[in-house]
């Protein structure tokens, strides 16, 4: 047996067989085949269980993402049948008698390769299906197990490099258990992915892909980081009891599920959740979130071909908002660009992706598809409580502009006979310095603020939050980040505003004490950490860590802070 | 004889994934052998990587011929599910 270090993603003890979400290996050799009847009745073969396998995915796909993600399954269903394709893979076994593999190989090059060279974004990806499909009719004909994250029908725990969202999309949880991976950190999407799933999963291990093999028996601890490859009985017995102590405090949180959020002094503060798609209400509601402090609608607009039309958007929406009922739903229009891609907007590469054209930034130059979520989000407005906040505000300006075609909108919408709410309030991001540093100036214009901590801390430290040697430089608690925390709230405060926060610190437990101390309003994180944080909050006294603000905020250094939050609060 | 139309599409993505698919799925129910020219290029409509490797846009005028025992009804079904799927006209 040996163990892993890696980084705690999402809560939890999970113990299951390892299942590797990887590509096999397909390498293969050149031969000369007589008997070519046999060879293409062998394509032929692979080929129907192929199809087979696809139109699985696919119902599974539809059943629990929609029909929109089912097509693809369908365009690589037709693939398979092409006789473009087909036809001439047949012909070169039979004229030039070599394998199946190798006449697989470079006719399914040759299309790769035609697609690759055009001029077309779009029809470059197209490329990337027929190496999806030919692939799986490689690995068929060499008999090597393909994955099919959809398919797994047994309890595991899913192994990979990553995990992109789609694959994530694709975990059934009654049978993934958790999952490990080699990159990524505490905000990298399939971490978020895994909260939102309630899974346990540990990240950033780095090699866990070469260490472990299919099959091996896996521990994964959520808690602190660690993954136990064949763990001894005495590690698996430990492992259960650590396994039955969490679900029992996570029995005693659920007993605060209905209680408000209120401090031992008597400060109400509200605790809301960070959702993706209107399948996480249900996981807030579990939880006990007093509402949703970020709706991430990136979701509608990945994993896809082409731009969400705005019926697909209003149903969404609408289904969140009728979930929540008359508790608030902060929604987040489209923050694209960054490490987020729509392959089909054909954007160029930048050098600066963070930096760059992205967020409202992309949606007030491309204000079509801007005002078709605004149209969307203000037609469901009436079956909720509806909040709305632009991402990435650099200047008042951008706001300006952005509230004025939300306005337009509406009117548009007025005018036509559609009912919308007159009470929407409009507000934004704080994620950029220079927003936070004139938070005052902002403060007269918006209804409220939401600080997103993620890129926050990453623009005022200059670092890289996917890289993972500046990671030293993601400090939630530097003093520099706590006093732009302090001059939003103390801003929206003064012009009777709220401000909330809706980056991972605001579900920290050092971070709670200094944000409660502040006079933060709303804090808003994954729904498994609203329990724990009530229960937090409920021993903290707001008064008392109001009166050490000013000595926080003159602290010099992140350790110099932590070291004082909890000694203060005995953690 | 083969059976010959034209339309023009309409759409402003053009033929992308999702029509294409229905389309080629579409013109693969009948017997008769279809084509599909555009821009000097003629490629079998029964073929997804075919359609797709056209890229056809917005604005494109598009021929469809069908040829065999059911061509009327194989070119007509073509340009119904063309018009329904909102693609062209």
């Amino acid at each position: 047996m040996s163990n892993l270090t890696g980084i705690a993603a999402s809560n939890g003890i999970a113990i299951a067989k390892a299942y590797k979400l990887a590509v096999p290996d397909l390498s293969f050799n050149k031969q000369t085949i007589e008997d070519t009847e046999n060879e293409v009745n062998r394509l032929n073969e692979a080929l129907e269980v192929s199809k087979s396998e696809l139109e699985k995915i696919k119902e599974h796909a539809r059943a629990s993402l929609g029909e929109e993600h089912a097509e693809i399954f369908s365009a690589h269903l037709l693939v398979l049948s092409d006789p473009e394709l087909i036809n001439p893979i047949k012909d070169k076994i039979e004229s030039e008698k070599v394998n199946a593999e190798v006449a697989l190989d470079e006719t399914a090059q040759m299309f790769i390769q035609m697609f690759e060279s055009m001029d077309n974004e779009y029809m470059r990806e197209r490329a990337a299906d027929i190496k999806d499909v030919t692939k799986r009719v490689m690995a068929h004909l060499l008999n090597v197990s393909f994955p099919n994250p959809a398919l797994i029908n047994e309890e595991v725990i899913v192994i990979a490099e990553d995990l992109t969202p789609s694959d994530t999309a694709q975990l059934n949880k009654q049978f993934v258990k958790g999952f490990t991976t080699n990159i990524g950190g505490r905000t990298s999407h399939s971490a978020i992915m895994a909260r939102s799933l309630e899974i346990p999963a540990v990240v950033g291990t780095k090699e866990v892909t070469s260490v472990v093999n299919e099959g091996d028996l896996l521990i994964i601890d959520g808690i602190d980081g660690q993954v136990i490859i064949n763990p001894s009985d005495e590690e698996v017995a430990k492992y259960k009891q650590k396994q039955e102590d969490f679900e029992k405090q996570k029995q005693e949180w659920a007993k605060l599920k209905d209680e408000p959020t209120i401090s031992s002094d008597g400060t109400h503060v509200e605790l809301v959740a960070n959702i993706g798609t209107p399948e996480d209400v249900q996981g807030v509601l579990n939880n006990g979130g007093e509402g949703v402090g970020l709706y991430r609608t990136e979701f509608l607009y990945m994993g896809k071909n082409e731009l969400p039309t705005e019926d697909e958007q209003f149903d969404a929406y609408k289904s969140v908002l009728e979930q929540m009922g008359d508790k608030p739903v902060v929604v987040r229009t489209l923050d694209i660009g960054g490490d987020k891609e729509l392959p089909y907007l054909e954007l160029p590469d930048e050098m600066n992706p963070f930096l760059g054209f992205r967020a409202i930034r992309l949606c007030l130059e491309r204000d079509d598809i801007f005002r078709t979520q605004l149209r969307a989000l203000l037609r469901a407005s009436t079956y909720g409580n509806l909040k709305i906040m632009f991402p990435m505000i650099a200047t008042l300006d951008e706001f300006r502009q952005a509230k004025k075609i939300l306005l337009d909108e509406k009117d548009k919408l007025v005018e036509e006979g559609t009912e919308v709410s007159d009470s929407i309030e409009i507000g934004i991001m704080v994620e950029i310095p220079s927003t936070a540093v004139i938070a005052r100036q902002f403060a007269k214009e918006v209804d409220f603020f939401s600080i997103g901590t993620n890129d926050l801390i990453q623009y005022t430290l200059a670092a890289d939050r996917m890289n993972e040697r500046v990671s030293y430089l993601y400090q939630p608690y530097h003093p520099a980040i706590l006093n732009l925390v302090n001059n939003v709230i103390e801003a929206a405060h003064a012009e009777g505003k709220w401000a909330g926060m809706c980056g991972e610190m605001a579900g920290d437990s050092i971070a709670i004490p200094i944000l409660l101390g502040l006079g933060l309003d709303e804090f808003s994180m994954s729904a498994t950490s609203i329990l724990p944080a009530r229960t937090q909050i409920k021993t903290l006294s707001k008064e008392e860590l109001a009166s050490y603000k000013d000595q926080l905020l003159s602290m010099n250094t992140a350790d110099e802070v932590e070291a004082f939050v909890r000694e203060k609060t005995n953690q | 004889m083969a059976v010959e139309r034209t339309v023009t599409i309409t759409d402003e993505t053009g033929v992308h994934a999702r029509p294409a698919t229905v389309l080629v799925n579409k013109a693969g129910s009948f017997s008769s052998e279809m084509t599909l020219e555009y821009n000097g290029k003629s490629i079998n409509l029964k073929s997804i990587m075919g359609v797709m490797s056209l890229g056809i846009p917005q604005g494109a005028q598009i021929k469809i011929i069908a040829e065999g025992s059911d061509e009327q009804e194989a070119a007509d079904a073509v340009v119904d599910v063309i018009k329904s799927e909102g693609l062209g006209e």
